[in-house]
C-alpha cells in the first residue's frame, strides 16, 4: 500500500496495532483525507463515472464537518423536515465552510422541494 | 361451477411445493406487470442549451424529483444524441456481439435515458442476458456475499458464523438485527468474526439510514448497502428520503471512506401500492439511472425483497435479471439479487439463480443465507446454509467460479472456536458482558440458534448500549483484541480501517482478496470479448472449485474396503467339476476374499454368500464357493460357475453385490434371475436366491423375486463406486483356474 496520510494528516505508516494499544490513534488518524478522495474522484472520472467522481469531490468537502453535522444535514435533507429558506440557509453555511458543490446540491433541493411538495409546510 | 374435487392427477400436482407459490394474471394497472406497462414512455430526450428540457416523455416542468435529479446529474449529454438514436436492437444486439467492447456501450449507456435502457434490455432473451451479464460486469474476478444473523443476535453464534461464512469464500458478510438497539453489538461480533476467518473480509449491519452511517463513522462496520431508490416519487418518499438526501448520504459515506451502495428492485413499487401503472422493469430503471447520478458505485437490485412479486408475473424472472445486467451497463457494481427468498419450489428458486451464476456478476448473491433459514433475520435467503453443499456441486459441475470454496471441517472448528473466543475477551476487556464456557462450546458446536440453550437474551441489547454510550469505536476493539493476544484478528481489523484511508476499495465493485488486493473495475476490469477471453480461474482456485469434500477416488475405496479385509473367506485350491445334482456353486469374482470385502449395500461378502447357502440348504440343496479368476463380467461367471456345478445351476455374485442364477446351457448374457442394483439388496434378497437357485437346480417352481424398486437416486449415490470397484476388480483378474473358497 502506498503511502498515505489520514484526515489529521498523520501518515497511515504510524497507525499500528501498537499505536492504538498505547492510545495514541484517533478515529481521525484513520479517515479519508479530501485529497485522497479528489484523487479518487480523477481515477473514476478515467475509468467512465464523472457521477461517481463528483460524488468523492462532494464527499471531500464533507470531510472536514462533524459526524454530527453532516449527520443533522442529512436528516434536514429528508422529506417534510426543512423549509425551502432552511435548505438555503444550510447551502450558505456549506458555502462558508468552502463545501461549494454540497450547498448546490441544497440550492437544487430547496428548488425541487418546493415545487413537488417535499419541502417541510 | 361444482364442487367436485379434482382428478387424483391434479390433487398430486397440487400437492407439489410449487403449487404454495403465488402467481399473479397480470395487472397492469397496478403495476403487476414484467415488461411494458400502461404508463410506460417511449425513450425521448430533447436538449437545449445544455440542458435536458425533454426526458422520456415528460416535459421539464412536470418532472418528478426523481427525472429532475437524473436529468440535471445522471446523463452524459456529450453522447446523448449519440446513444438516444441507435435503434433499440441494434443497441441491444451489441450487448451480445464480442466485436462490440464494454467500454464502447459502457460509454453510449451514460447517454441513454431509463425508458432507452428498459427499451434495449427487454429486447434480450434469457439465452442473451448470460452472455451480456458475462461481458458487461464491472469486475472480472466473480464474488458473492453471505447473511451472518440469528434469531437471539447471539455474539458468539454471530462470530462463529461470519468465520464460517469467510472460510467458506463469502468476501462481504451482511448482518441485520430481530431487536433494532443491538445492532452495534452485532457488528462488533460479525466484524471480529469476519477478521478471524480472513483477511479483507468486508461487513455491514443493515439497519436504517442513519444508524448505519452512525455505525459506518465509528469503523463499526466496512460498507453500507442498505440505502434505499425507488422507482416512483411517491414510493420514494414513503421510505423518508428523496433524491437530494440519498445523494447527501452517499457523499457522507464516501466522506468517511466508507463503501456503499445502494438498494433496488423490481416490485417494490407495486408492492407498496405506487407503482403509478409503470412495469416493474421501467421502473427500475429509473432506479438505476438515480443510482448512477447520485454517484453511488453500485446497486443490489433483482428484486431483493419484492422478488417474489416480480417472479409472480410472467417474464418477471428475466426482468430481475434484466435489471442486474442494466446495472452493470451503467458500470456500476452489480450486486444481484438471489436474496429474499422467492419460491417455495427448489427447482424454481434454481431456475431463478442459474442464468446469474453461469454468467457472473460482482455478487452472485447479494445475500446467500449462510445460516439456516430460521436464522436469517432478513427471512430466509434465495439460499442458504441448507444449499452450500448444492451450491459448491454447481460450480464443480460447471466450471464456474461462484466465489465459494470448500472449508475443512477441522478448520472450520478452529476458527469457530477462535471467534468465540475473541469475542468474549474483547467484551469482557470492553465491558460489554461476560459469556460462560458452556455458551460459548455450544456456539461453536451449533448449526443455528435452536442449538444454543444457555445463552442470555438479554446481553446482546445490554452491550449494544454500552457501546454507545461509552463511544466504542473500532480503534477500542482492536486494541482489545490485542490485549488480549488476538494479535492476528487485532491487524486484519486494523487493516480494514487503514483501507479507509487509501480509498481504493470506493471505486467501482471493490473487494478485498485474501492478499488485501483492491479488486475493483480499475484494478481488475472485466475484459470478456468471447470465447477465451475474461475471466478464467487460477489453476489453484480452478482445484478448489473441482474439490469438493465428498469426492472419492479410487484409493480411498481401496483403502474403505481394507478396514474391512479379514481372513474369514480364502481360496483352498482348484475347483473341479462335480456330477452331484445337487451341487450349486456360488460363482464370486475374482477380488473376492482379495480386496473387497463390502457390497455396495453395506453387507460383508461373507454374509451375502452365507445367505445363499442357507438358502441353498433349506432347498437341500449343497453350495460350493468357487471363485472365478479370469472374468470379471457376471455373465462369465456365472455361467463358468453353471458349467462346474453339478446341477448345471449356478450363483454368480460380483463382489459389489450384483447377483444372478446362471444355467450351463444359456448364452453368457441371458440368465435365469438377475439382483442388478447391488445397493438395494438385502440378507433377505440373498437367502431367496439361494432358495431359488436350489428349485431351478430341483427342477421346482422359483417364486418370483422383484429387484427392489427405489425412487432415489440410486446411480448418482453409487455410479462413481462401481467405476472404483470394478476397477479394483479388474486388477484382480488373473489366469488361474476356478478356485475353491472356503468360509469361516
Amino acid at each position: 500500500m502506498r503511502e498515505q496520510k489520514g484526515f489529521s494528516g498523520k501518515n497511515v505508516s504510524e497507525v499500528t496495532v501498537e499505536s492504538i494499544r498505547r492510545g495514541d490513534i484517533t478515529l481521525d488518524d484513520v479517515r479519508i483525507h479530501p485529497e485522497t478522495l479528489a484523487k479518487q474522484a480523477q481515477v473514476a472520472r478515467d475509468n467512465g463515472n464523472p457521477q461517481l467522481a463528483e460524488n468523492f469531490l462532494r464527499a471531500a468537502e464533507l470531510t472536514s464537518l462533524s459526524d454530527e453535522l453532516v449527520m443533522g444535514y442529512y436528516d434536514a435533507l429528508r422529506p417534510g423536515r426543512s423549509t425551502p429558506t432552511q435548505l438555503l440557509e444550510i447551502a450558505d453555511d456549506l458555502s462558508k465552510h468552502g463545501a461549494e458543490k454540497n450547498a448546490e446540491l441544497f440550492r437544487q433541493a430547496a428548488d425541487v422541494y418546493a415545487r413537488r411538495g417535499l419541502a417541510a409546510k | 361451477m361444482t364442487n367436485k374435487e379434482p382428478i387424483g392427477r391434479f390433487r398430486f400436482m397440487n400437492e407439489q411445493r410449487v403449487n404454495l407459490d403465488g402467481f399473479a394474471t397480470p395487472a397492469p394497472e397496478l403495476g403487476l406487470v414484467a415488461f411494458n406497462g400502461l404508463n410506460d414512455p417511449k425513450p425521448s430526450l430533447i436538449i437545449r442549451d445544455n440542458r435536458i428540457i425533454e426526458m422520456d416523455g415528460r416535459a421539464e416542468s412536470e418532472f418528478d424529483s426523481i427525472d429532475e435529479f437524473i436529468a440535471r446529474h445522471g446523463l452524459d449529454l456529450g453522447v446523448a444524441q449519440e446513444a438516444m438514436a441507435i435503434a433499440d436492437i441494434d443497441f441491444a444486439r451489441r450487448l451480445v456481439d464480442p466485436n462490440h467492447s464494454r467500454a464502447d456501450i459502457v460509454r453510449l449507456s451514460s447517454g441513454m435515458t431509463p425508458a432507452k435502457l428498459a427499451a434495449v434490455l427487454s429486447l434480450l432473451s434469457a439465452a442473451e442476458l448470460v452472455i451480456a451479464m458475462a461481458k458487461m460486469r464491472a469486475r472480472r474476478t466473480p464474488s458473492n456475499q453471505a447473511h451472518v444473523t440469528n434469531r437471539s443476535d447471539d455474539p458468539l453464534l454471530l462470530a462463529a458464523d461470519a468465520a464460517t461464512a469467510a472460510a467458506f469464500g463469502f468476501r462481504e458478510l451482511e448482518t441485520t438485527v430481530p431487536v433494532a438497539a443491538d445492532a452495534p453489538s452485532n457488528a462488533v461480533a460479525v466484524s471480529i468474526g469476519a477478521a478471524v476467518g480472513s483477511p479483507g473480509v468486508l461487513v455491514q449491519c443493515s439497519v436504517e439510514e442513519s444508524a448505519e452511517l452512525a455505525l459506518g463513522m465509528r469503523g463499526l462496520v466496512s460498507y453500507a448497502e442498505t440505502v434505499s431508490l425507488y422507482g416512483t416519487e411517491q414510493i420514494f418518499i414513503d421510505g423518508d428520503d428523496t433524491p437530494w438526501s440519498k445523494a447527501f448520504l452517499t457523499s457522507a459515506y464516501a466522506s468517511r471512506g466508507i463503501k456503499m451502495r445502494v438498494t433496488s428492485g423490481g416490485g417494490s413499487e407495486a408492492l407498496m401500492g405506487g407503482a403509478e401503472m409503470c412495469s416493474m422493469f421501467y421502473l427500475e430503471a429509473r432506479c438505476v439511472a438515480l443510482a448512477r447520478a447520485i454517484g453511488a458505485q453500485g446497486v443490489q437490485n433483482g428484486g431483493i425483497d419484492s422478488a417474489a412479486v416480480a417472479g409472480a408475473v410472467p417474464g418477471g424472472v428475466r426482468s430481475l435479471m434484466a435489471e442486474n445486467v442494466m446495472v452493470m451497463m451503467r458500470n456500476l457494481e452489480a450486486c444481484t439479487g438471489n436474496d429474499a427468498l422467492m419460491s417455495e419450489s427448489d427447482v424454481r428458486r434454481t431456475s431463478r439463480t442459474h442464468p446469474i451464476f453461469i454468467g457472473g456478476s460482482d455478487f452472485i448473491n447479494s445475500g446467500f443465507g449462510s445460516i439456516q433459514r430460521y436464522d436469517n433475520m432478513f427471512g430466509p435467503s434465495q439460499w442458504n446454509s441448507e444449499d452450500i453443499d448444492d451450491f459448491l456441486a454447481m460450480q464443480r459441475d460447471w466450471g464456474v467460479d461462484g466465489g465459494l470454496r470448500t472449508a475443512d471441517e477441522v478448520e472450520v472448528e478452529r476458527l469457530r472456536r477462535r471467534a468465540t473466543e475473541a469475542v468474549t475477551a474483547v467484551y469482557s476487556w470492553l465491558g460489554l458482558g461476560d459469556f460462560s464456557q458452556e455458551w460459548a462450546e455450544e456456539a461453536i458446536d451449533a448449526a443455528g440458534s435452536k442449538d444454543i440453550s444457555s445463552g442470555d437474551l438479554m446481553l446482546p441489547l445490554t452491550a449494544a448500549r454500552t457501546i454507545m454510550e461509552t463511544n466504542v469505536t473500532m480503534l477500542d476493539v482492536i486494541a482489545a483484541l490485542a490485549e488480549n493476544g488476538f494479535d492476528l484478528e487485532a491487524q486484519r481489523c486494523l487493516d480494514m480501517l487503514k483501507a479507509r484511508v487509501a480509498g481504493d476499495y470506493l471505486q467501482t465493485s471493490a473487494i478485498f482478496d485474501e492478499q488485501m488486493n483492491v479488486l475493483s473495475l480499475v484494478t481488475d476490469p472485466n475484459e470478456y470479448s468471447g470465447p477465451g477471453t475474461g475471466y478464467q480461474p487460477s489453476s489453484a482456485r480452478q482445484t478448489e472449485i473441482d474439490t469438493i469434500r465428498q469426492q472419492r477416488s479410487v484409493s480411498d475405496l481401496r483403502t474403505e474396503q481394507q478396514s474391512f479385509a479379514n481372513k474369514n473367506i480364502f481360496a483352498s485350491g482348484a475347483a473341479e467339476t462335480s456330477y452331484d445334482p445337487r451341487d450349486v456353486v456360488i460363482g464370486v469374482s475374482p477380488a473376492t476374499g482379495k480386496d473387497i470385502w463390502v457390497t455396495l449395500s453395506g453387507l460383508s461378502l461373507a454374509d451375502a454368500i452365507s445367505e445363499v447357502l442357507a438358502g441353498l440348504e433349506e432347498e437341500g440343496c449343497t453350495g460350493r464357493i468357487v471363485r472365478i479368476n479370469d472374468s470379471l463380467d457376471l455373465g462369465m461367471i456365472g455361467l463358468t460357475a453353471a458349467r462346474l456345478s453339478g446341477s448345471g445351476v449356478s450363483v454368480g455374485l460380483q463382489a459389489k453385490g450384483t447377483a444372478l442364477i446362471h444355467r450351463r446351457d444359456l448364452a453368457p448374457l441371458a440368465n435365469l434371475e438377475l439382483y442388478s442394483v447391488a445397493p438395494t439388496i438385502t440378507r433377505e434378497l440373498y437367502r431367496m436366491m439361494g432358495i431359488n437357485a436350489g428349485r431351478h437346480a430341483k427342477g421346482a417352481t422359483p417364486e418370483p423375486v422383484r429387484n427392489p424398486y427405489s425412487d432415489e437416486a440410486i446411480e448418482a449415490r453409487y455410479h462413481t463406486k462401481v467405476v472404483s470397484l470394478v476397477a479394483i476388480e479388474r486388477e484382480c483378474v488373473n489366469s488361474n483356474g476356478p478356485e475353491v473358497m472356503e468360509l469361516r
